[in-house]
């Protein structure tokens, strides 16, 4: 049994209501925004919505789903995160499989990781990496987004540790004196087998290509580019309209806050859409990565 | 005998090769591609010129990072800023995680952790918009607060540069002590429950067994997690301070990785710009591997 002293059931009183009040302070910014953008233009301007709404309206999404600029950012976002996560995907898994094996059995292995790891550690830097990607032609593609993040070393050690610890040995060799090649057991075995981490380290990548603002930034000059990131970073939050080439009537409204908001949380709505499946991987997937063996 | 057994070996493994080959080029070009660029941080590089016909200044740029009072403030800035963040997002996890440890009820601790971890998946261009908007000295949230609710002067919390400070840290703190707790939460889940029990026997109440069993056991961890963080001394944020910063805070806000930016991409001054980056790089680099020699010396911990 355990002890239950008086002053401890007040530490733990405390504690609640502590951790209470901690944890919701976590979610109210997006509560305010959400509440922001379903108000209407007065109520919003005057600054006058704390964390419900006035006038309930849905104008601002209106307005928001009116603006080409803004839909063309949308969907430039996903499809960079879709194409940018199924070629990361594609690269690690098969990377991650190579490497997972011993030195002995993979000659080179040793040079391979650490230039994974070096890569890690040390880049080129702003200039040189710009100078890179608009001497091959990147510029204004959407594979300067993809290409250059396409190789992320955590996600490769995650994936090539859980390679390693959850697939048997004996399992492996059994089938590959049957004759298969290494082929078939990476797609048959492995990458069945490897399943859950796989989908973690997926939606993690998806957050990631989601999120992304700077590289658009750079690398697009045309505002036609913008994935969704960067389009909120500087015309919504910075209110940067020198690349923009619209009427004074469109961009009055594209300004006001209700419209600010309804962007703000349309670019926060995928995030908390997969969350909840996020969660469930990314406490094992962690501790998967810490803990080896 | 050795080169046979070698040519074996490829013959039997040239498909795990050629399974890393796409990946390899991809890291080959868009990783190492650009290293050779960092020549430029020696040269007075012009675009038009190029790298072979733009004229070499040897270390000329380094000396001016030693000399300029601006870099010095930066690079000053960067390590108080990073450091205070280091701190912080060490001490908070540990703590938060002892408190979450002793809560009894699991749809409570559930709870609480799925609201806590979410704001470390948004972005710093969404939650500094928000930062921006609600700290706005005319009319914003919490000014609106302050000066209505509790009668206090209105703070331009992001145009001084002690409280520009003040509010990246904290606002850092905010959006990743969620996540910080999940180590601590992993290796308080891996402490035997029979300690408690024996504990228990010898008359320990919940506080002795705080004091002597659970933060003991959680201080490796917590040294594990600040050895590594060293290697992020130069890391003090650029997406947050990039997204909340402006000229008015320059002096105590701007940081390496901004400053390289502007120097670059806004005023053109390309070798000077890498040169400041490849300081920070190097030192960052050193200070990385001596971090993870050091917590594999100690802590035998191993990322591979």
């Amino acid at each position: 049994m355990i002890y239950r002293t008086g002053s401890y059931k007040t530490f733990t009183i405390i504690n609640y209501i502590l951790l209470a009040v901690i944890s919701v302070s976590c979610i109210l910014p997006i509560i305010h925004v959400l509440a922001v953008s379903f108000s209407g233009k007065e109520a919003a301007g005057a600054n006058l919505v704390g964390l419900w709404p006035i006038d309930f309206t849905l104008d601002a999404y209106a307005e928001t789903i009116d603006n080409r600029n803004f839909s063309n950012a949308l969907q430039t976002s996903f499809l960079r995160t879709l194409i940018g996560t199924a070629f990361s995907m594609l690269l690690t898994t098969m990377i991650a499989y190579p490497l997972s094996k011993e030195d002995s059995e993979l000659k080179g292995r040793k040079w391979y990781v650490w230039l994974f790891i070096f890569a890690m550690l040390f880049n080129g830097g702003l200039v040189p990496t710009y100078i890179l990607i608009s001497k091959v032609g990147l510029m204004n593609s959407m594979w300067a987004l993809i290409l250059p993040v396409a190789i992320n070393s955590f996600n490769l050690i995650l994936m090539l540790n859980f390679f390693r610890t959850s697939v048997p040995r004996a399992l492996e060799e059994a089938v590959l004196i049957d004759g298969a090649g290494y082929y078939r057991i990476l797609f048959k075995i492995y990458i069945p087998i490897a399943m859950p981490a796989i989908a973690a380290i997926s939606l993690f990548t998806m957050v990631f290509h989601w999120n992304s603002w700077f590289d658009g930034l750079i690398y697009m000059s045309d505002l036609e580019n913008y994935p969704l990131a960067t389009f909120l970073q500087t015309i919504v939050v910075q209110q940067d309209f020198s690349r923009l080439s619209v009427d004074s009537e469109s961009l009055k409204n594209m300004s006001q806050r209700s419209v600010k908001a309804a962007q703000i949380f349309i670019g926060a709505l995928p995030i908390l859409l997969v969350y909840p499946f996020l969660q469930r991987f990314f406490v094992k997937g962690i501790v998967l990565g810490s803990v080896k063996e | 005998m050795r080169s046979t057994k070698q040519q074996w070996n490829l013959r039997r493994t040239w498909p795990l090769h050629s399974m890393v080959l796409p990946g390899l080029i991809v890291l080959l070009v868009f990783q190492y591609g650009p290293m050779p660029g960092i020549i430029m941080a020696f040269q007075d590089f012009k675009p038009y010129a190029g790298f072979t016909g733009s004229e070499w200044v040897g270390l000329d740029h380094f000396r001016e990072i030693a000399a300029f009072s601006d870099t010095r403030q930066v690079i000053w800035n960067t390590f108080v800023i990073a450091s205070l963040k280091i701190v912080f997002q060490l001490v908070t996890p540990f703590v938060f995680a002892l408190m979450l440890n002793e809560v009894a009820k699991m749809a409570f601790k559930r709870t609480v952790q799925t609201l806590v971890y979410l704001p470390h998946f948004m972005s710093w261009v969404i939650l500094g918009g928000i930062l921006l908007d609600i700290l706005n000295p005319e009319g914003g949230l919490v000014t609106r607060v302050m000066v209505e609710g509790l009668g206090m002067k209105p703070i331009f919390f992001l145009g001084d540069g002690n409280w520009f400070r003040f509010v990246v840290i904290a606002s850092d703190v905010w959006k990743e002590f969620g996540f910080g707790t999940i180590v601590f939460l992993a290796a308080l889940a891996g402490i035997n429950g029979e300690l408690y029990e024996a504990a228990v026997m010898d008359g320990a109440n919940r506080w002795k067994q705080l004091l002597h069993i659970t933060v003991p056991l959680l201080l490796p961890m917590a040294i594990v997690v600040g050895t590594l963080s060293l290697g992020n001394i130069l890391n003090a944020g650029f997406d947050q301070i990039f997204n909340l910063y402006n000229p008015l805070v320059y002096d105590k806000g701007d940081i390496i990785d901004t400053y390289v930016y502007r120097m670059a991409l806004l005023n053109g001054q390309f070798s000077f710009a890498t040169a400041v980056g490849l300081f920070k790089s190097v030192i960052s680099f050193i200070l990385i591997v001596t971090a993870y020699r050091l917590a594999y010396k100690f802590a035998d911990y191993r990322i591979f």
